[in-house]
């Protein structure tokens, strides 16, 4: 069987990240997973164990200051040269920011088509995506050259299959039009112990509705007590209440936990747009006709800020 | 500064949007079209830049003959010109081919600073910026919340996940901008008038010497087998709260195993 890349994602603070895993797991189905790390010196030791654990039965090795000293152009290049030599069956990446960037050079590179937001795959390349704000189901394939596939976060449970990796490494050596732009410094702005927005098995999102910055603490606070990642809507985003980069919806990330909670959100078509995959949706909401409660499996008609703190309280009780 | 933005016309993300039962492509026939609204931010930053350092602002779009409304709409927020890649053979292009089309279409205009959208709303591939580099070789800096100009520097703060990277690079450079990056001016009454005069140059493929069998659905690099609507959720329970609404709640919660 062919080999599948897997072009692992991973952050500083959280390390792996939940989407490789689960791009790990889908491999298995598709053919001989090897995880592909593209990073600083020391990477693959800080992830050996969590790839081998996932199933990576290789990891190829890319190692070096370089590719972290400039945005993606290295990480495409080098990824490039691996696929020329190994022919794999697939590419999986992650259909992040990075992940996309990375798979738009490669598929350019090799004249090589790609499907990106995709949530399942099989076997023959037949890949699922949803489009038009999850409205619409399209299946798709690549027609030219292998398929080259951005997994959504939080499309398959990643399930462990451990296995001691074989190390390959893999020289990094690039020309100059993949040095082009500098990446001069990282600024760590939201650090913290919260889940990230779109690996999060439970989102709770705050809207206009929840009036101010300040009172944005009970979002937090609910968020914490289920252990899951703040959301906000492009009115709370604008209206300063929280940062952009939490921004749910067709302008900011898409989301697909298992539990969305919606305070305070009205539910307009574009806000629906980032969560309405979401397994279960709750909401709470003093207008009985808004439109979020179309979606709700569960929904509360009242002030949040009466609902909320009752709600907090009980889980506390019950823990 | 020779800045070229690029600007696509998409169905209304706030409408219904379907895809063709006939080739699978987007409905553009029957959509209320607009301008990608990240594309705005683009059109916005460029015309600051050309402001502050002088210059001009050209606007490029492929796409239909519709899409000639956008170009106008674009123009009357203050670009100069704008060339309109039209095409009959474009039909039915993926990214790839796409991207072949718009360097071709870029190459020829050679600026120093080529501003987009970070993302479209209907393709939502965030892929574009990068493969023009790739073709172009010139430098991509994507995802900005702010850009600064410095002579032939450019320098971005790069929106991510845990906070914010500084990348810079020089010119000729692609940029890709979110919608945290400015506030779009809205279009004048003198701007609307100005625009219909403004020039808008239409090139075909074989104007930007792109052979057509490398673009639409000959050149498409992936297919579209089906495509079906997702059924539309079904809502649950819902009530309204008299002093309990929260202990309902997680009992809910509690009963889905989330707490
Ligand atoms: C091109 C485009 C892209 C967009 N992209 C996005 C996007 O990415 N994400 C996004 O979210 N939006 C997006 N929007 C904006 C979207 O159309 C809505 O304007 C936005 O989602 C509204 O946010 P909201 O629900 O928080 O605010 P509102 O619509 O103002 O709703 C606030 C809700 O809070 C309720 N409320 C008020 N007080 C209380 C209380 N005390 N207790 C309980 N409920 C209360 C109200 O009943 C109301 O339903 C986009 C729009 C456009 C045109
Ligand atoms: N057909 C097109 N014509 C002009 N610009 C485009 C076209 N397609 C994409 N773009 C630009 O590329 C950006 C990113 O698009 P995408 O990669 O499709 O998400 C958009 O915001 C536009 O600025």
């Amino acid at each position: 069987m062919a080999e599948v890349l897997v072009v692992v994602e991973a952050t500083g603070a959280f390390g792996v990240k939940k989407v490789t895993l689960e791009m790990l797991t889908l491999a298995r189905e598709l053919g001989e997973p090897a995880a592909v790390v593209l990073g600083g010196p020391g990477a693959v030791d800080a992830m050996k164990d969590k790839l081998g654990e996932y199933g990576a039965g290789r990891i190829y090795a890319a190692e070096s200051e370089e590719l972290d000293a400039y945005l993606v152009a290295p990480k495409a290049a080098v990824l490039a040269n691996l696929v020329r030599e190994v022919q794999p069956g697939f590419v999986l990446l992650a259909s992040t920011q990075e992940g996309k960037e990375i798979a738009a050079r490669l598929a350019v590179k090799l004249d090589n088509g790609l499907l990106t937001d995709v949530v399942s795959v099989d076997a023959d390349g037949v890949a699922t995506q949803a489009v038009f704000a999850g409205s619409t189901i399209v299946k798709s394939k690549v027609t030219r050259g292998l398929p080259i596939v951005t997994l959504r976060p939080n499309s398959v449970t990643p399930s462990p299959s451990p296995t001691t990796p074989q190390v390959s490494t893999v020289e990094v050596a690039l020309d100059d039009a993949a040095k082009l732009a500098k990446v001069t410094d990282r600024v760590a702005e939201q650090k913290g112990s919260r889940p990230e927005l779109t690996e999060a098995s439970i989102v709770v999102s705050g809207g206009r509705g929840v009036g101010s910055a300040d009172n944005f603490k009970l979002v937090e606070e609910l968020a914490d007590l289920l252990g899951g990642a703040v959301g906000a809507s492009r009115a709370a985003v604008d209206s300063g209440f929280y940062p952009h980069q939490f921004q749910v919806g067709q302008t900011g990330k898409t989301v697909s936990p298992q539990l969305y909670v919606a305070l305070g959100i009205s539910g307009a078509i574009q806000h629906r747009a980032g969560m309405q995959t979401s397994k279960t949706i709750v909401a709470v909401n003093k207008d009985a006709e808004a439109p979020i409660f179309e979606l709700a499996d569960f929904g509360v008609v009242g002030d949040l800020f009466k609902v909320v703190p009752q709600a907090a309280e009980e889980i506390r009780k019950r823990k | 500064m020779k800045i070229v933005v690029l600007v696509k016309q998409v169905p209304d993300s706030g409408a219904e949007r379907n895809l063709r039962a006939d080739d699978n492509t987007v409905d553009r026939g029957s959509a209320n079209n607009v301008i990608n609204e990240m594309d705005e931010y683009a059109i916005e930053e460029a015309l600051r830049i050309k402001e502050a350092h002088g210059g001009e602002v050209t606007v490029l779009t492929m796409g239909p003959s519709q899409a000639t409304e956008s170009i106008r709409k674009a123009l009357s927020m203050g670009p100069d010109a704008a060339v309109h890649v039209l095409d009959d053979a474009l039909h039915g292009s993926c990214a790839v081919a796409t991207s072949k089309v718009l360097a071709a279409a870029i190459s020829q205009l050679s600026p120093d600073l080529v501003i987009c959208g970070a993302e479209s709303t209907d393709g939502r591939v965030q892929v574009m910026p990068h493969m023009i580099s790739e073709r172009l070789g010139i430098a991509a800096l994507t995802g900005a919340r702010k850009l600064t100009v410095d002579g032939s520097t450019l320098t971005i703060e790069r929106q991510t996940e845990e906070g914010y990277e500084v990348v810079t690079a020089n010119t000729p450079a692609v940029v890709s901008v979110w919608d945290t990056i400015n506030e779009p001016r809205y279009p004048s009454f003198k701007g609307i008038m100005a625009a219909k005069k403004k020039p808008v140059d239409t090139k075909s493929l074989a104007d930007l010497g792109v052979d057509p069998s490398e673009v639409g659905f000959d050149g498409a690099t992936s297919t579209v087998l089906e495509h079906a609507k997702r059924p539309p959720r079904q809502p649950g329970t819902k009530v309204t709260d008299s002093g309990e609404g929260g202990v309902q709640l997680v009992e809910f919660l509690a009963s889905e195993k989330f707490v």
